[in-house]
């Protein structure tokens, strides 16, 4: 894999390092990219990561999506540049209007970190490839805003173009239908709550993520 | 001129004694002004100078090859290998968060970060162990719950994660809880940074946010006054430090990188007693002076005055010394983390602290900078053990209402509902988080990100019923105990940080309580081979007059010197032996200091049962080998609730129960007797293991074996798994999950 | 002219308030008696210069739009007064 991942960290961001080591490990390269600085230095695709950008004060991803980086990743996103967001990384893209719909705080008003049982709904993405519709993969989630809402036509959508890319099975945060994670009409834009990357070694539980990433980097 | 002031209400009111004014006087040969008696009552409070304390730490041994720093600069350093050093420190953030349980927690977190990155060490890792009253009393639990959402709101927003705690409900806490951090950083051995001023004409710079009236006087009114009943909430309020995560973020990596460019020669984190600490710690420890122009603070609140200041504990602040030909690129860095830097002042070369209006401007204070830590007192407080202590050991607290399902039920307690809500995976090197007994991680350098194939260990254990009984075996249980726990996970201590929550120093009692305790912690960390690298006196806990139990946290690092693979879980496998390791209880071991004692017999007193603590160095050596070896099925520490705690947590681990013979009383199920362990090794490996056991002068036996759905002690005590589990997981929710409840 | 705003942010109607439920479920409890139906949005103040109220509105609105709320799940109450 000769795959170049752009990692971006704006200001409190806490999953950069993590998202590299993940890509790295699984024989990929990846830098970050300064979310102040437009340029996105050539790389095949980006990584929009966990954390607090901005502090997620207004709203998580609000002020972010006008940092400079992110005009950018939305025109490379419309080329057709693979874009994945992870957990604070997807409220930035539904911020950005890169996805539909938004995520408001879990049902419980509680910030959850465990590890959850997903299931791939659609593998016509970014994601998908080396996995079936059906199969279910353990990987932590980590958020108090996880709870996807959209507008019922919208959400229309998402259902009839094979949208939702995954659900979880024991719904942790009052998430609409169950969803964890969407993509874009074309796929290569997903964005998912649970945190790939931190499923990718034995030693600390779990390598489910290890096929997402791995698809990711061949996109 | 005489010694006496013209007004003594003022020192007073600020908290200084009219000895301590006349040992200023000496010290200044003059009166100080108003400016400088505020600077010396926030320096010499008992938050900020240990001045009852200090003359009993000091037993505590401090000393081992791989110590790097110990006590008493901003954090612990040991030197781990493969050029790798860890920076630790505990600190106790009570009073605030009895006040505003949330902000009291967040700027505990925020405040102990800032001690770990000041050392030049990223902050990898929170643990908090938690204390409240109980769960019935409303008011406790809307302490719990904010406390709660403050370390999750704080912690994970600002990006370290907490990998481990503990949560306590007690009586004893019901005016007053106990929230202690710690936290754990690492750094690249040769960047070790201490907090120093040095070199004439050096600037020091004020990074991060703005100075407000926040937290004013919040040393001396906060952290060293008790509460009583009255005045709990209202005049105490305007002194509340709230917290902002993302400031401190910025200021972390800021920090880290100015660190990383080797642009400071000095960094000082501001916490207690805000400027003036930060300036006149820097100052002496580098024997040098500063000028410090108070109006190049930059403050939130228009017309701040200089006492204000220089005494304000507004958050997320650090200090750095930087060499002049630095500082255009120490303003780049922070102007790109856009974090304000202000120059407040220059390194002079007298050993005098001068407050100014302007670098030429009004002097408005002058002192010997080292006499504000140096000089501050130190007292010998009467100590005395209680009246009634013969009495209280002679009672007999295995008595009260014994039913041992039921107790057993009452007893189990599953925390996840608490440590869910915090971030506990970030960085990618959990491997036992929360949950378990000890946390491990894995040791990766901090700059290359390399792996080095072992781990860190952490674990923070206190047991206020145990110190309460007798402080001087209880804290040396609880060491055995927190040792225990890492070596649970394959590891080996290197070291200990304490957290001393005690009462009211003036009271002779607390002081005994304290004296004892260092006494037992200083013993138990010899035998461990294991100094104290840093800790943190809390005094003054206490509500209308009565002093909480004793109750002295430790936070215990180790290392786990082969990890390849995660260690065994808690959980019972099915069909295998289960053992018993460490000192046998016997049948009639005493109840005193149990919580079965406590929670269910309505007894606090008694004597501990006896303990065996050079059995158990070797029991946890034992451990520590096995787990390494991946010889255990599961291993699991025997600590509060004793054995029938113990085993259930392992049983509900896994949905797989056990079968233990002969005990079937409650003595034998929950009494707390130290030092002990259980174990389930595979059948085919038991005779082996038990001879090592023998060789290594471990006592170990067989106690019961492993598998079916319910957890029986003996013949006639017997429970059901899926009512065990519910009893243990429907608890916290239950009971804290319902919504706040604030009054 | 110097304009003192006030902007209130709320949740859509139909959108769920996980805030606003869990508030819903607690007041009963304490003994409050309420009707049900609790909604948590939050408030916003700021200052503008504009050359009349209306100028004002239409720029706030602007910045509710663009930034200061989600349209998805939020609605702007905008409330502008001269100072």
């Amino acid at each position: 894999m000769s795959h170049r991942v752009g990692v971006v960290r704006f200001p409190g961001t806490n999953c950069e390092f993590d998202t590299i080591d993940a890509i790295r490990t699984l024989g990929g390269d990846a830098e970050v990219l300064w979310h102040a600085d437009p340029s996105l230095k050539k790389v095949d695709a980006v990584v929009i990561p966990g954390g607090f950008a901005h502090g997620d004060y207004l709203r998580c991803g609000a002020i972010a999506r006008f940092s400079p980086v992110m005009e950018s990743v939305a025109a490379f996103a419309l080329n057709g540049g693979p874009v994945l967001g992870i957990c604070n990384g997807f409220q930035v893209l539904t911020e950005a209007g890169l996805l539909p719909g938004a995520l408001q705080k879990n049902v419980g008003m509680k910030f959850l970190c465990s590890m959850q049982q997903i299931e791939f709904v659609s593998t016509e993405n970014i994601l998908g490839k080396g996995s079936t519709v059906g199969d279910c993969i353990n990987i932590p989630i980590n958020h108090f805003e996880g709870n996807f809402v959209c507008p019922p036509e919208a959400l229309a959508e998402l259902e009839t173009q094979g949208q939702i890319v995954f659900r979880y099975t024991d719904n942790p945060n009052g998430s609409t239908r169950d969803i964890a994670g969407i993509c874009n009409k074309d796929g290569n834009v997903v964005g998912m709550m649970p945190h790939p990357e931190r499923a990718t070694s034995a030693l600390l539980g779990s390598t489910d993520g290890t096929a997402l990433i791995q698809s990711f980097l061949t996109a | 001129m005489s010694v006496a002031p013209e007004d003594a209400s003022v020192h007073r009111a600020l908290g200084l004694s009219d000895e301590e004014y006349e040992h200023i006087y000496e010290l200044l040969e003059r009166h100080p002004n108003h400016l400088e008696l505020a600077m010396y009552s926030v320096m010499w409070s008992e938050h900020c100078s240990y001045k009852s304390s200090k003359i009993h730490l000091k037993r505590l041994p401090t000393d081992a090859p791989w110590v790097l720093v110990g006590p008493g600069e901003n954090a612990g350093v040991i030197d781990v290998g493969d050029d790798i050093a860890v920076a630790i420190r505990i600190e106790s953030h009570n009073h605030p968060s009895a006040i505003e349980p949330y902000q009291g927690a967040a700027t505990g977190v925020g405040g102990i970060l800032r001690d770990i990155f000041t050392m030049g060490a990223r902050p990898i890792a929170v643990m908090d162990p938690l204390r409240f009253g109980p769960l019935d009393d409303p008011r406790s639990r809307w302490i719990a719950e904010g406390v709660i959402s403050g370390v999750s709101g704080y912690g994970n927003s600002v990006g370290v994660p907490t990998v481990g705690g503990e949560l306590v409900f007690d009586e004893t806490y019901k005016g007053n809880p106990l929230v202690n951090v710690l936290a754990m950083g690492v750094l690249p051995a040769e960047r070790l940074v201490l907090g120093q001023a040095s070199g004439v004409g050096n600037l020091a710079i004020l990074l991060g946010a703005s100075t407000g009236r926040d937290g004013i006087g919040g040393v001396s009114v906060l952290a060293s006054a008790g509460f009583d009943e009255n005045s709990e909430d209202a005049d105490k309020r305007p002194s509340v430090q709230v917290g902002d995560p993302f400031e401190e973020k910025r200021l972390l990596e800021a920090c880290l990188e100015l660190l990383d460019e080797g642009l400071v020669s000095g960094i000082q984190d501001l916490g207690g007693a805000g400027i003036t600490c930060a300036t006149s710690e820097t100052a002496s420890r580098g024997g040098a002076g500063m000028d410090v122009d108070v109006s190049a603070i930059h403050s939130r609140e228009e017309g701040m005055e200089p006492f204000e200041l220089m005494t304000s504990e507004s958050q997320e602040r650090m200090l750095a010394i930087v060499e002049p030909q630095h500082l255009e690129r120490v303003l780049e860095i922070s102007a790109q983390w856009e974090i304000t830097a202000s120059v407040i002042g220059r390194v002079t070369g007298n050993g005098q602290l001068r407050i100014l209006n302007g670098f030429d401007g009004e002097v408005l204070a002058e002192l010997p900078a080292s006499t504000l830590h140096d000089d501050a007192p130190e007292y010998d407080r009467p100590i005395a053990p209680p009246d009634d202590l013969d009495q209280r050991r002679l009672t007999d607290a295995s008595q009260g209402p014994v039913d041992c399902v039921e107790n057993l039920l009452a007893l189990v307690c599953d925390p996840s509902w608490v440590y869910r809500q915090y971030d506990h995976q970030l960085f990618l090197n959990t491997v036992v988080g929360p949950g378990s007994d000890g946390t491990l991680l894995r040791l990766r350098h901090p700059t290359s990100g390399n792996e080095t194939g072992r781990g860190l260990a952490l674990s923070t254990d206190g047991n206020h019923r145990w110190c309460y009984v007798d402080p001087y075996q209880g804290t040396k249980m609880v060491v055995a105990e927190a040792v225990m726990n890492i070596a649970c996970v394959g590891a080996y201590p290197l070291a200990v940080v304490n957290c001393l929550n005690f009462g009211n120093p003036e009271h002779p009692e607390v002081m005994w309580q304290l004296s004892e305790a260092v006494d037992g912690m200083s013993e138990a960390c010899i035998a461990f081979n294991s100094p104290v690298v840093g800790g943190n006196v809390s005094l003054y806990n206490e509500t209308n007059t009565v002093d909480i139990a004793p109750t002295p946290v430790v936070g215990v690092i180790g290392m786990h010197p082969t990890l390849s693979e995660p260690p065994p879980s808690i959980g019972l496998p099915p069909d295998s032996p289960l053992l018993l390791l460490g000192q046998e209880a016997g049948p009639d071991a005493s109840m005193g200091g149990s919580r079965w004692a406590w929670e269910i017999g309505g007894c606090k007193d008694g004597s501990l049962p006896t303990f065996d603590l050079a059995q158990a160095v070797r029991t946890a050596a034992l451990v520590a080998e096995s787990v390494q070896k991946q010889r255990l099925e599961a291993v699991h520490d025997v600590g509060e609730g004793g054995i029938a705690v113990a085993v259930a947590e392992m049983a509900i681990e896994t949905g797989v129960g056990a079968r233990l013979d002969g005990y079937d009383n409650h003595i034998s199920m929950f009494n707390e007797s130290g030092g002990r362990v259980l174990v389930v090794v595979p059948s085919d490996a038991l005779e082996e293991f038990l001879e090592e056991a023998a060789n290594k002068k471990v006592t170990a036996q067989v106690i019961g074996r492993t598998g079916g759905s319910s957890l029986e002690f003996g013949p006639t005590v017997k429970v059901p798994l899926d009512v065990l589990t519910a009893a243990s997981r429907n608890k916290l929710p239950e009971a804290l999950g319902q919504g706040t409840i604030s009054a | 002219m110097h304009f003192e705003v006030r902007i209130e942010v709320s949740p859509r109607d139909g959108i769920a308030n996980p805030e606003g439920s869990t508030i819903e479920r607690a007041l009963p409890a304490l003994g409050f008696e309420m009707t049900g139906n609790v909604r948590v949005g939050k408030v916003i103040r700021l200052q503008v210069e504009a050359d009349s109220v209306d100028a004002a509105q239409s720029l706030v609105e602007d910045m509710c739009n663009r930034f200061l709320t989600n349209p998805v799940i939020e609605d702007a109450l905008v409330e502008v007064l001269e100072t």
